[in-house]
């Protein structure tokens, strides 16, 4: 696994994956796609259930590409890895546009449902805003401090900080009342959802998770390339 | 085979998927053309090592 922080053998090895996962990503969006149209109406939630099929999603990776910010921060911190650092930043952007859509998507579920698009002082929508403000915080945070080197270490311990929440944002439903409803997947005694709208959503989630490697392997690959242009830049600058 | 009517729920379903698609294709977009960019200006640099002006 530590062989992998190497630079050179990350690209070599991500090199053939990275395009793989791109296409098993269209592939299996594609696949879901159909399947959550092809699903019937719940009884209870009409045809406002289709927007359960992009709104778990987006939140489930919202969370997860933050786990991965944050696990990447601490190695960073600690082991002072360069590629850590590339892993960490990578996962920013996808991560903020997920968290983003699983707040819009909830709202345009919510109107219908609850009657609101929104409800302040909610356990579980006010924990993702603030999933959402830290994503917004770390890449602010590293835009705004010229000295990369300083950037991302200040960074970093926003990341590692920002894990905290995340265990918040996962059991908001059962710790406060909220209007949000409780975990349908991840619960004991396993999924409470019907095949009917169990496959595709399940279709739906490998999707997102494949786009989001992809997303983010090609980005810490592009972090890599674009830290060598600046290097040689830097040298030939100081030679000439 | 398809179910493609909303109904009265139209209004929100057909946002929320909207939205998503093109954030996702903002987001393969923007990623896929950095990465292109970033690799043909190492490319561009690396072929020009030897001879500097």
């Amino acid at each position: 696994m530590f062989g992998l922080a190497n630079p050179d053998r990350f690209l070599r090895f991500t090199r053939p994956l990275t395009p793989v996962l791109w296409v098993v990503a269209g592939v299996l969006l594609a696949a879901a796609s159909w399947l959550a149209f092809a699903a019937p109406e719940d009884y209870q939630q009409g045809d406002t259930v289709r927007i359960m099929f992009v709104h778990v999603p987006a939140a489930s990776l919202g969370l997860m590409a933050y786990g991965a910010l944050g696990v990447s921060s601490f190695f960073a911190l600690v082991f002072r890895h360069a590629l850590a650092d590339a892993a960490a930043r990578a996962a920013a952007l996808p991560g903020a546009a997920f968290t983003g859509l699983a707040l819009v998507t909830g709202s345009l579920w919510g109107k219908p449902m609850w009657g609101a698009w929104w409800a302040w002082g909610d356990a579980r929508l006010m924990s993702v805003l603030i999933l959402f403000l830290f994503y917004l915080g770390y890449m602010a945070l590293r835009a705004s401090i010229d000295d990369e080197q300083k950037a991302a270490r200040a960074a970093a311990v926003l990341g590692l900080v920002g894990l905290v929440n995340l265990p918040i944002v996962k059991f908001s439903v059962d710790w406060w009342n909220t209007l949000h409803q409780p975990a349908s997947l991840l619960r004991a005694g396993g999924p409470s959802l019907t095949g009917e709208f169990l496959t595709p959503l399940l279709t739906m989630m490998a999707a997102w998770a494949a786009l989001f490697l992809a997303l983010w392997l090609t980005a810490i690959r592009t972090e890599i390339v674009r830290r060598r242009v600046l290097a040689i830049r830097t040298r030939r600058a100081l030679e000439a | 085979m398809l179910d493609l009517d909303m109904g009265k729920y139209a209004a929100f379903v057909w946002p929320a998927w909207g939205v998503s698609a093109v954030v996702l294709a903002a987001l393969a977009a923007r990623a896929l053309i950095a990465a292109r960019r970033w690799s043909a200006e190492l490319k561009r640099l690396e072929a020009g090592e030897g001879d500097r002006p």
